[in-house]
C-alpha cells in the first residue's frame, strides 16, 4: 500500500484497557515524515496513553504498531529512542546540575583518541547545534540556571540530535514566554524541513492552527477525527473535543443537576479578586454567592484548577485577594483557608486526596481531627457519630467503617473525601473534577448531593471537563484562557452554544 | 494515567529565579567547589603559625600516611554518593579487608593482596546488586552488609581474638611500610587512585552517566543510559577501594587489626560532603574529598598539637561540618533554584 | 476488592507475601520458643527470660521511636548516638540527686531530636543526611562531655533502676513495656498519631487537608531523641557505668531491623507498635538462640544481615507489587 510508505510512524487499531477503565480502543493513527501532527483531546481522552504506546512505555493490548515500513513492538523506552523516536515531555527530563553540554550529549559524548571525553569538541559541537537553531547560550552552564524555555530548546535539541525520525512534543509551550515560543516553532520547523515527524501535543488552540498540519482529535480512547488542521474550523474542533455534536444538540439534562436554584440575595461568601500567580494565573476574579454553584469553563491548561488552588490556599501567589464571608484571608496557607471555611476537592484523587492504606473512618476525620479531640486525645465517640452521619448521608457504600479506603470504588473514595471537607463545617466548597474517573450511578449520586448542599447554602466553585456537568450544574460561569478570565456567562447564557463560543474564540489580543 | 498534565509548582519558580540569579549562582557554586579547598589552606596557615611542630616535615609526612586510607576509602564512597547512593559497609569491608590480607600472606603476597580485593569487591557487588536489581534503599542494604562483613570478620579471626601479623621482610608489608621520595607507598597509591578516579569521573562516559543517575535517575533511564550496570559498578569500586585502604593499612601495621574501621562510614562521607559533593547526588568534584580528607586529618592533627583538647573534638567538628555544609547546601540550592 | 481484576495466581502470591510480611515475625518467635523449650537447655527459666527482656529493652525502647520516625516516611540514624550523649549527662549530674541528673539526660535527648526535627521540617533536608550529622558529632559530643573517660555509677538509686525488680520483673523491662504501651496509645488515639500516620502516607494529601505538617515532624525527631536518651540511661544503669564509646554502638541499625521485621514498612504511613515489639524480641530471641547452642557472635551476625535483607525486600513488593 502507497501509505506505508508516507507514513513513518502508524498504528492500526491500537487497544490498551487498565484494571476498569479502556483507555485506548481500536485507535488507527498515522504520521507522516515531515508533517507536525497535532494530537489533542480533553483530560483522560487517551493522549498520553497513546504516546506512551507509541513510545515503548506500555505495550498495546492488540493492533499493530508500524515504523517505517516494519512492523515493531518496543519493550521499552529506550528501545524506541534508539531506534529514533524521541519524546519531550512537559516535565524536561534533562539532568538539571548537569551543563547543558553534557545534556546534550549524555551517553554519546564525543571521545579523543584516548577514549576520553573530548570537552572543547562537545562544548563546539553544542553551540553550533543551538545556534543552528537560534539559541544563543553559555553551553557551560549548569542547566537549572537557565529559564525552563532554553531547558526546553535543551531537551528539543537533544532529540532533534540524535537522528530521530520521530519528535513528540508533549506540551511544550505551557511555561514558554511568547518569545521563546517563537524560537520553539522555528526549530519545529526545522525539523519539519529535515523531513522529521513531528507529533505536537498541546492545548492552546491558537498554537495548533500555526504550526500543525494535520490534527487527530481524541476523546474517551477513540479517534473521532483525523484530517488536514486547516479544513477544520475551531467551533468544530471544540466541539469534536468536548464531544458535542452542534448539529444535534440535545436539550434535555443528562445530569442530575436541578438547574432550578436561587441564590441568596446576599453579598458573596467568596470573593477572590485579581489572584496571580507567574505562568498560571493573570488577575483571575471569582465570586460566589452562598447557594450559588460557579462553575469554571475553559479547556484543559486554562488554569481551572490552579484557580481553586490558589483559593484553597494550595498555590502561592503573586498578588490577589481571597475575602471569605467578609474576611481577607491569608493567601497561601491551606490551614488559614480551612479555618475560614473554604475547603477544596483535589483533582488528582490518589495523589493528592486520599489516604489508601489507612480506614474510611480516619480518611474522614482527618482535616477534623483537632476539632474531635480533647486534649489532643482523639474522642471515638465523636468520631464514630459523625463518621456515621456522613457515611449515611453521603450513602458510602463500604462493609464497615473500618474497611481501607484504597479498596472502595472510586465513586465511594470520592465520597469519603466530600465527607472529610464537609467535617470541617465549610462556607465553600471548592471541587475540582468531582465525577471524574467513577461510575455513572456514583457521578449521579455527587451531582444530586452537590445541588444540595448548595441548596443549604454553600457557595460551590465547579470545575469539570465534562460539559454537561458544568453546564448543568452552573448558575454562572467564569471562563478561563491560559489563565485569565475571558468572559463570564450569567443566566440564560450559561448553555452550550455561548460556552462553546467562548471556548473557542480567538484571543482578542496577543500578550 | 491523567495526572501528569497538571504543571507543577516548580515552573514559575524556575523562570522568576532564573533572570536575577547569576552572580549569585556563581558564588554558590564556588562555594561549593573550592569552600574545602579554602579552609583548608586557612587551618593550615593558622597553624602553622601557632605551633612550631606542625610545619615540619616529619609531620606532613605523618598527615600523609595517615591520610592516605581514609582518601582512598573516600574515592570509592565519592562516586557512590555522586551517584544518588550512600554505602555505609565500608568502615567494616575496610577492616575485613585488612584481616583477610593479613590472612592470606599465609600462603603468598599475592594471595594475601588478592583475597581482600576477591572478598570485597564481592561484598561491593552484592550491595550494588541489591540497590540497582533489588531496588532497596541504599542506607539499608549497606547497613546490612555492614553487618554482616563484621560478622565474616569475626569467623575469620576466631571471634575476634587472632590478630595475625603480617612478615616484615614480605613484600606486600613493605608496600604498607616502604617510603618512596619521603612518603609512604600508600601515599603513592593514594595519589595514583586519585588521579585515575578524577580521569574518570571527569573525562568517560561513565563518569558522566554517573552524575546523571544521581542528577535525575529517571531522566539517566530515559536518556538510554545503562543505569543499573553503572550502579553495580559503583558499588564494587566502592567495595574495592575499602578492600585495598584496608589491607595497606594492615600491611603499614604488619597485622590484620579486628577493631579498626568502626565508624571509617562516617569519617569518608564526612570528607566526600565537606568537599563539596552533593549528599543527595548529582554533583562532586574527587579534588574536593581530598581535601576533605585533609581537613580532616589536619583538624586531629591540630588538635593533638593543642594536647589539652580531648581528641574527640575531632568527630565534634566533623559532625558540625557536616550539619553545616548540608544545610548550606540545602539552602544554596532552593536559592538557586 | 471490587476493583481489582488481577489474575488470581499473582494475587494469591501478593496475598501471601503480605502475610508472611504482617505476621511473620510472629510465626517466627512461636517456632524459635517451640524449638528452644524442646532443645535447648536452661530456657524456660525465669532467670532466662529476664536476662533475655533485660537485655532487648534498650533497643525496644530506641526502636518505638524510629517506628515514628519510620512511620512519616523518615529514618533516624542518630539514635545510637543520641543514648551516648544521655549517657555521658547523666553522670555530670548525679551530684545533684538523681531526677534533675535524669531530667536533663532526656533533654539532652530532646534537643538531639529537636537539631534534626529542625533540619527535617524546617531546613527541608533528607532524613538520613539530616540525622547523619548526629550520627558522626553526636558521639565525640558525649566524649567530649566525659572527657573520653567510662565512669563508674555509684549512685545507689540509679543502680537499683538497673538491677531493681518489682514484682519479680525488672525495672528496665517494666519501663519498656510501658513505654511501649504510651507510644501504642499516642500512635492509635492521639490526633498527633493520626495526623503522623497521615502524613507518613501521604504527605501533599495531608498538606492539602490542612495539617500541621512542619509542626508533626519536629515533634516526631524529638520523641525518638528523648526515647532514645531514656534507652540511654538504662543501658549506663544496668552496665552500672557511663560508657559513652560503646553505649549505643549500631542500634541505629537494630532499631530500624526490630521496626522492618515487625512489618512497619520504610515507605511511612504505617506504624506497628506491636509489630516493632515482637520485631526486637525476635532478634533477641535469633542472638540468644545461637549462643545457647555455642554458635559465634559472627553467625549472629551474618544471619542478622540476612534477615534485614529479606525484611526489606518484603516490604519492597508490598509498595512495588500491590499499590
Amino acid at each position: 500500500m502507497a501509505a506505508a510508505l508516507s507514513s513513518v510512524l502508524s498504528a492500526r487499531g491500537v487497544g490498551k484497557r487498565f484494571p476498569g477503565v479502556v483507555a485506548l480502543s481500536e485507535v488507527d493513527f498515522e504520521l507522516a515524515p515531515g508533517e507536525v501532527h497535532a494530537l489533542v483531546g480533553e483530560n483522560g481522552a487517551g493522549k498520553s496513553t497513546l504516546i506512551k504506546v507509541l513510545t515503548g512505555v506500555y505495550s498495546p493490548d492488540g493492533g499493530d504498531l508500524t515504523y517505517q515500513g516494519e512492523p515493531v513492538s518496543f519493550g521499552t523506552p529506550m528501545e524506541a529512542q534508539q531506534s529514533g523516536i524521541a519524546t519531550v515531555y512537559q516535565e524536561v527530563n534533562l539532568v538539571p546540575l548537569q551543563s547543558v553540554a553534557s545534556n546534550l550529549f549524555l551517553g554519546r559524548e564525543p571521545r579523543n583518541s584516548f577514549g576520553l571525553v573530548d570537552f572543547r569538541a562537545m562544548r563546539d559541537q553544542a553551540r553550533d547545534l543551538l545556534t543552528s537553531y537560534g539559541v544563543e547560550v553559555d553551553v557551560t552552564r549548569p542547566l537549572r540556571t537557565l529559564g525552563m524555555g532554553v531547558q526546553q530548546m535543551v531537551a528539543v535539541a537533544r532529540a532533534a540530535a540524535t537522528s530521530a525520525r520521530v519528535v513528540i512534543l508533549d506540551e511544550p509551550t505551557s511555561s514558554l514566554e511568547p518569545r521563546e515560543v517563537d524560537t520553539l516553532f522555528g526549530i519545529v520547523e526545522r525539523l519539519k524541513a529535515d523531513g522529521v515527524a513531528v507529533l505536537y501535543v498541546s492545548h492552546r488552540l491558537d498554537e495548533l492552527y500555526r504550526i500543525c498540519d494535520r490534527v487527530t482529535v481524541l476523546r474517551d480512547g477513540r479517534v473521532v477525527h483525523s484530517g488536514p488542521m486547516a479544513d477544520l474550523p475551531r467551533l468544530r474542533l471544540v466541539a469534536l473535543m468536548l464531544g458535542r455534536d452542534l448539529e444535534e444538540v440535545r436539550r434535555e439534562g443528562a445530569t442530575k443537576f436541578d438547574g432550578e436554584r436561587t441564590a441568596a440575595d446576599t453579598g458573596p461568601v467568596l470573593a477572590a479578586t485579581g489572584l496571580t500567580s507567574k505562568h498560571r494565573l493573570d488577575g483571575v476574579d471569582v465570586t460566589v454567592r452562598p447557594g450559588e454553584i460557579v462553575g469554571l469553563g475553559g479547556l484543559l491548561g486554562a488554569g481551572r484548577s490552579e484557580t481553586a488552588m490558589a483559593i484553597a490556599g494550595a498555590l502561592p501567589l503573586d498578588s490577589g485577594t481571597v475575602v471569605v464571608a467578609g474576611k481577607r484571608l491569608r493567601t497561601g496557607s491551606v490551614a488559614a483557608a480551612m479555618r475560614a471555611g473554604v475547603v477544596m476537592l483535589p483533582e488528582d484523587r490518589k495523589a493528592d486526596g486520599i489516604l489508601p492504606d489507612l480506614s474510611v473512618r480516619e480518611n474522614i476525620v482527618l482535616a477534623a481531627l483537632p476539632r474531635l479531640s480533647a486534649a489532643g486525645v482523639v474522642s471515638r465517640k465523636r468520631q464514630d457519630a459523625i463518621v456515621d452521619t456522613f457515611m449515611k448521608r453521603l450513602r458510602i457504600k463500604a462493609s464497615s467503617p473500618d474497611q481501607r479506603v484504597g479498596d472502595l470504588s472510586g465513586g465511594n473514595q470520592q465520597k469519603v473525601l466530600l465527607a472529610r471537607l464537609l467535617c470541617t463545617r465549610p462556607l465553600v466548597l471548592l471541587l475540582d473534577e468531582p465525577t471524574r474517573g467513577i461510575d455513572v450511578g456514583a457521578k449521579a449520586e455527587v451531582q444530586g448531593l452537590v445541588d444540595e448542599l448548595a441548596a443549604e447554602g454553600l457557595g460551590v466553585v465547579l470545575i469539570s471537563s465534562e460539559f454537561d456537568e458544568v453546564i448543568e450544574g452552573s448558575d454562572s460561569i467564569v471562563v478561563l484562557r491560559e489563565g485569565r478570565v475571558v468572559t463570564e456567562l450569567h443566566g440564560a447564557d450559561v448553555n452550550e452554544n455561548t460556552l462553546l463560543s467562548a471556548l473557542a474564540e480567538e484571543p482578542a489580543d496577543d500578550h | 494515567m491523567t495526572a501528569t498534565e497538571r504543571p507543577t509548582e516548580e515552573h514559575a519558580a524556575d523562570s522568576v529565579a532564573a533572570n536575577r540569579t547569576t552572580r549569585r549562582e556563581r558564588f554558590a557554586s564556588q562555594v561549593q567547589r573550592r569552600g574545602s579547598i579554602v579552609v583548608l589552606a586557612l587551618v593550615v596557615v593558622i597553624a602553622s603559625f601557632s605551633f612550631d611542630s606542625f610545619a615540619t616535615v616529619g609531620n606532613a609526612q605523618n598527615i600523609a600516611i595517615q591520610s592516605s586510607f581514609l582518601a582512598i576509602v573516600a574515592l570509592g564512597m565519592t562516586f557512590v554518593i555522586i551517584s544518588g547512593g550512600i554505602d555505609l559497609s565500608v568502615g567494616s569491608v575496610y577492616a575485613l579487608g585488612g584481616v583477610l590480607a593479613a590472612y592470606g600472606i599465609q600462603w603468598g603476597s599475592l594471595v594475601g593482596l588478592l583475597l581482600p580485593l576477591v572478598v570485597c569487591g564481592a561484598i561491593g557487588l552484592l550491595n550494588g546488586w541489591l540497590v540497582a536489581y533489588g531496588r532497596l534503599a541504599p542506607f539499608i542494604v549497606t547497613l546490612a552488609t555492614l553487618l554482616g562483613a563484621r560478622g565474616l570478620l569475626l569467623a575469620i579471626t576466631d571471634e575476634g581474638s587472632t590478630t595475625r601479623l603480617m612478615p616484615r621482610d614480605d613484600w606486600l608489608t613493605k608496600l604498607g611500610q616502604g617510603t618512596f621520595l619521603g612518603l609512604g607507598i600508600p601515599v603513592w597509591i593514594t595519589v595514583v587512585l586519585f588521579a585515575i578516579g578524577m580521569v574518570v569521573l571527569q573525562r568517560t562516559r561513565f563518569g558522566h552517566a554517573t552524575f546523571a543517575i544521581g542528577g535525575s535517575r529517571e531522566a539517566a533511564t530515559l536518556m538510554g543510559l545503562p543505569v543499573a550496570r553503572n550502579t553495580m559498578l559503583l558499588y564494587l569500586g566502592s567495595g574495592l577501594c575499602a578492600g585495598l585502604a584496608g589491607a595497606l593499612a594492615a600491611a603499614y601495621s604488619a597485622s590484620g587489626v579486628t577493631i579498626v574501621g568502626e565508624g571509617l562510614e562516617l569519617d569518608a562521607i564526612a570528607a566526600v560532603v565537606i568537599g563539596g559533593t552533593l549528599l543527595t547526588g548529582g554533583a562532586g568534584t574527587v579534588a574536593g574529598t581530598l581535601a576533605g580528607v585533609l581537613l580532616l586529618r589536619v583538624i586531629q592533627n591540630v588538635i593533638n598539637q593543642i594536647g589539652t583538647l580531648s581528641s574527640h573534638y575531632q568527630s565534634v567538628v566533623s559532625g558540625a561540618f557536616l550539619a553545616v555544609v548540608v544545610a548550606v547546601q540545602a539552602y544554596l540550592s532552593r536559592a538557586s533554584r | 476488592m471490587t476493583t481489582d481484576i488481577k489474575a488470581p495466581q499473582a494475587r494469591r502470591r501478593t496475598d501471601t507475601r503480605i502475610w508472611l510480611r504482617d505476621n511473620g515475625v510472629y510465626v517466627a518467635i512461636a517456632v524459635l520458643v517451640v524449638y528452644n523449650l524442646a532443645f535447648t537447655e536452661n530456657f524456660a527459666t525465669l532467670a532466662n527470660l529476664n536476662t533475655q527482656l533485660v537485655q532487648v529493652a534498650p533497643v525496644l525502647i530506641v526502636a518505638l521511636g524510629m517506628a515514628l520516625v519510620i512511620g512519616t516516611e523518615g529514618v533516624d540514624l542518630s539514635v545510637g548516638s543520641v543514648m551516648a550523649i544521655a549517657a555521658a549527662t547523666l553522670p555530670l549530674y548525679l551530684g545533684y540527686g538523681l531526677f534533675p541528673a535524669l531530667a536533663l539526660a532526656l533533654v539532652a535527648g530532646a534537643l538531639c531530636g529537636m537539631a534534626n526535627g529542625t533540619l527535617v521540617a524546617v531546613v527541608g533536608i533528607q532524613p538520613i543526611v539530616a540525622t547523619l550529622a548526629l550520627l558522626v558529632g553526636g558521639r565525640g559530643l558525649a566524649l567530649v562531655f566525659a572527657d573520653g573517660q567510662l565512669k563508674d555509677i555509684r549512685n545507689p538509686e540509679m543502680l537499683e533502676l538497673g538491677a531493681g525488680k518489682a514484682l519479680g520483673i525488672p525495672y528496665i523491662v517494666l519501663i519498656a513495656a510501658l513505654l511501649s504501651v504510651l507510644v501504642w496509645l499516642l500512635v492509635r488515639y492521639t490526633t498527633f498519631g493520626r495526623q503522623l500516620v497521615a502524613i507518613g502516607g501521604n504527605r501533599s494529601a495531608s498538606a492539602l487537608a490542612g495539617l500541621p505538617v512542619r509542626r508533626v515532624l519536629m515533634l516526631t525527631y524529638v520523641i525518638s531523641g528523648v526515647l532514645a536518651a531514656i534507652a540511654g540511661v538504662l543501658a549506663t544503669a544496668r552496665l552500672t557505668a557511663s560508657d559513652p564509646s560503646a553505649i549505643g554502638n549500631l542500634f541505629e541499625l537494630s532499631a530500624i531491623t526490630a521496626v522492618v521485621v515487625g512489618g512497619t514498612p520504610l515507605s511511612g504511613g504505617r506504624v506497628r507498635i506491636l509489630g516493632t515489639v515482637a520485631g526486637a524480641v525476635l532478634m533477641q530471641l535469633i542472638a540468644a538462640t545461637l549462643i545457647k547452642h555455642d554458635l559465634p557472635d559472627s553467625t549472629a551476625q551474618i544471619v542478622q544481615a540476612a534477615i534485614i535483607v529479606v525484611a526489606v525486600y518484603l516490604q519492597r513488593s508490598r509498595s512495588a507489587g500491590v499499590a
